[in-house]
């Protein structure tokens, strides 16, 4: 039985409107959990000092897989030895993060009987967390995850777990079926998830239009944006309803503000020249019950997205226009095979496709992945004339 | 071992899908906000779907997560799921069940709110709780934060959606470079080498390798096979750190926060943006951050009382430009300000049309 901890500061936050993590965590002391009782120990002591208190590192992990487990120590283990080790588990989270009572519940069991009761719902790049166990703990707690048809997510060097918005499960936005895409190449790349042989982190989000709702456009090496081919669906009618109405003033609010000028209002009318639209979705989300995307859809493929670790932040950048996104997505696995081939054979350690593609230049990456440059990947082609030319032997040399 | 299941992969979401989204995939017809946290999705069969959103910490307890299958158990078969910014959300098909769902959340103390031009869910990383590299909590600064800001969760409307995100270190697990606000937790001393343990714990090269500024070179120290730190060349990353648990960075008092703003993912209107830096650096205040609640409240409320409707955070600068959001929020504008990266010269202003405050 760990010792009731004293959290003078931590009280602090017990208070005010918006949930409090420090309840969370005294919810899972006082259900028993001697890691929780000391997790409020040290982040007190962490509150008091301004410091943190953990260590990072030692190869931990379930047999066979060398991702999905962080391993995690305290530096204090003497005065707070329920946490010395305090190890997080990845848990691929189902497509959507959707669940029922009853698989929540199952998974609490576990996590009840093998480990700190504390969870991160969800993780940043999409798992659900278990947030801290002992070693000892890892191998149980894989089995019974998988006994209810749960697995880890990924960590390290490998492809992390993707992730997707809910699409077309909620949203008539959805260009494509996300967590359809998102469970099929998560299942097709079991390996490359679970065993890290990648240079650096790989991540897959897919959204289904360009709301972006999973960040993908910034975050992942491998964006999958909706997006469409032909025209906006404009719904005369509902137009009209909202031009009688009082909610949106659509010369202002719609016309306005779409970034290439392409829409046309005549007070009942609207009219909108296709072929000038970016489709950026802002006319659709103001008036969602008279415009909708249109009917040719698939996805624009974005590569290279990334946070400042280490050479600065980056978009991702069009790879691909557009892409039909039709199960097996055969072209999507191809591509991001050659680019993983590419890669892995030539980017440096914790070098991300992203800094790897600026380094080696688009062109030459495009060239080794077999891909024809087309004008959609630049926002205007280059300014400086130092054009490395590469003459073959029928070229020059009269 | 022969039974050991390996490479099995998440569950089919299938499974969990209610019997009114299964009906409806990829057949909705339109959605509209009912009222705060409350949406409704109408499918082209009419049928009608209600989701409960309700604010949560991200740690969640066990006892919680047992507590919300209980209401979706009550109110919703046991439908529900969470978001991309850790709110849960509860599947409801009976409209009878809709007003009694948000009063049982409320009493819980799960605020419901979230949708439409306001503040939802900050998304964040471990700090304190959990990580080696954490120059902040992130948990305790996301409360009182919100606490303050609560208001814009509920039913306060600002011109637009005003997404916040925090990170504790430069490694910005969550998209912290591209938000509204980002709170990013700062290390503002090289590390401190240890010697001893170096060549124990840590491979030299790989740690050499690791900086991104090549602030690392080997040298010998004492005896010890080690390496040194170029100090005026270290950009406080925490690279090293992640690598070599030898070169700590944590530190008391040069450790705190920053404020970024103006970047967004969203591509309604304009491209995707960046943040960029507001204030470079205010102390750790624990437990309720004072100076850094005070900061985020300012920009929220100079926005709000300045930008168009529709205007994120960035458009709203970009049309008002850079002097003037220095001018009206009285930020201070520094050197530190200016970039000094790679490519920082294409930051310069390299016209005159820049405006006047
Ligand atoms: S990204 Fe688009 S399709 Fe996906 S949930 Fe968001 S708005 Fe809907
Ligand atoms: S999607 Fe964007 S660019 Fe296209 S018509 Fe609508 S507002 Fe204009
Ligand atoms: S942002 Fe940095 S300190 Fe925070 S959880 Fe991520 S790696 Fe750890
Ligand atoms: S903190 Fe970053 S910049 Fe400084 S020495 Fe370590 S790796 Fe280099």
């Amino acid at each position: 039985m760990a010792t009731k901890r004293e959290t003078p500061l931590l009280d602090e936050l017990m208070t005010g409107p918006w949930p409090s993590f420090v309840k969370e965590i005294k919810l899972s002391a006082d259900d028993g959990k001697d890691a929780a009782s000391d997790l409020l120990g040290v982040l007190e002591k962490s509150y008091n000092e301004r410091i943190g208190h953990w260590k990072h590192g030692g190869i931990v992990g379930v047999m066979g897989y060398g991702g999905g487990v962080i391993g995690r120590y305290n530096d204090l283990p003497e005065e707070f030895p329920a946490v010395a080790h305090f190890h997080t588990i990845r848990v691929n989270q189902p497509s959507g993060w959707f669940y029922t009572a009853d698989v929540l519940r199952k998974i609490c069991d576990i996590w009840d009987k093998h480990g700190s009761g504390i969870t991160n719902m969800h993780g940043s790049t999409g798992d659900m967390v278990l947030l801290g166990c002992n070693t000892d703990a890892l191998e149980p707690v894989f089995a019974e995850l998988t006994e209810i048809g749960f697995d880890l997510g990924g960590s390290g060097s490998d492809m992390r777990t993707p992730s997707c918005c809910c699409g077309e499960a909620r949203c008539e936005w959805a260009c494509y079926d996300t967590m359809a895409a998102c469970h099929d190449i998560t299942m097709h790349f079991q390996d490359e998830l679970h065993r890290p042989a990648f240079p650096y982190k790989w991540k897959f989000k897919f959204s289904g239009c360009s709301n972006d709702c999973v960040a993908s456009i910034a975050r992942s090496d491998c964006s999958v944006i909706g997006t469409w081919s032909d025209d906006i669906q404009v719904d005369d009618a509902a137009i009209k309803e909202y031009a009688d109405g009082k909610q949106v003033d659509i010369a202002q609010d719609v016309v306005r503000l779409c970034p290439t000028g392409c829409i046309s209002f005549d007070g009942s009318k609207l009219a909108i020249d296709n072929a000038d639209c970016v489709r950026c979705m802002h006319c659709i989300n103001v008036m969602p019950k008279a415009l909708a995307p249109g009917k040719e859809r698939g996805a624009t493929i974005l590569i290279g997205a990334k946070a400042p670790i280490i050479g600065g932040a980056l978009l991702a950048s069009v790879m691909v226009p557009f892409l039909p996104m039709e199960a097996p997505y055969d072209d999507l696995k191809e591509l991001a095979e050659a680019i993983w081939d590419l890669w892995g054979e030539h980017g440096k350690n914790r070098e991300r496709v992203g800094e790897f593609i600026q380094r080696i230049g688009l062109g030459n990456f495009l060239e080794q992945i077999g891909l024809e440059p087309t004008p959609e990947m630049v926002a205007h082609p280059r300014t400086n004339p130092y054009i490395f030319f590469e003459l073959g032997e029928e070229d020059g040399e009269e | 071992m022969a039974d050991r299941k390996t490479d099995i992969g998440p569950p089919h979401y299938e499974k969990f899908l209610p019997p009114i989204i299964k009906a409806n995939y990829g057949k909705w017809k339109h959605h509209e906000i009912v009222k705060p946290g409350v949406l409704m999705h109408v499918g082209q069969s009419g049928d009608k779907l209600f989701s409960v959103r309700a604010a949560t910490p991200r740690l969640v307890s066990t006892v919680t997560i047992r507590l919300f299958a209980d209401i979706a158990e009550e109110f919703c078969d046991g439908h529900l799921r969470w978001t991309s910014r850790n709110n849960v959300e509860f599947l409801i098909s009976d409209s009878s069940k809709v007003d009694p769902c948000v009063a049982r959340l409320t009493k819980e103390g799960y605020p419901v709110g979230g949708t439409g031009p306001g503040i939802t869910n900050i998304v964040h990383t471990q700090g304190w709780v959990h990580c080696h590299s954490a120059a902040t909590d992130a948990s305790g600064v996301v409360k009182a934060v919100m606490d303050e800001l609560f208001p814009y969760f509920n039913d306060k409307k600002l011109p637009a959606k005003l997404r916040i995100a925090f990170a504790c270190c430069l490694n910005m697990c969550g998209a912290v470079h591209c938000s509204d606000i980002s709170i990013l937790g700062v290390h503002r001393k090289a590390p401190v080498v240890n010697h001893e343990q170096m060549n124990k714990m840590c491979e030299i090269p790989s740690t050499v390798a690791a900086c991104p500024t090549g602030a690392i070179r080997p040298a010998t120290v004492d005896g010890n096979q080690s390496v040194e730190v170029i100090e005026e060349q270290c950009m406080f990353c925490a690279n090293c750190y992640t690598v070599c648990p030898a070169m700590t960075l944590n530190d008391p008092i040069n450790d705190g926060l920053s404020i970024w703003v103006g970047g967004k993912v969203s591509q309604a209107r304009s491209e995707p943006m960046f943040s960029k830096l507001a204030i470079p650096f205010i102390p750790n205040e624990p437990p309720r951050w004072p100076t850094t609640v005070a900061a985020v409240k300012n920009i929220v409320e100079v926005y709000a009382a300045h930008a168009n409707n529709y205007e994120r955070m960035g458009e709203w600068i970009e049309r008002i430009g850079w002097p003037r959001f220095f001018d009206m929020t009285g930020i201070e504008f520094t050197k530190l300000h200016i970039d000094d990266f790679s490519h920082a010269g294409e930051t310069y202003q390299r016209s005159v049309h820049f405006k006047r405050v």
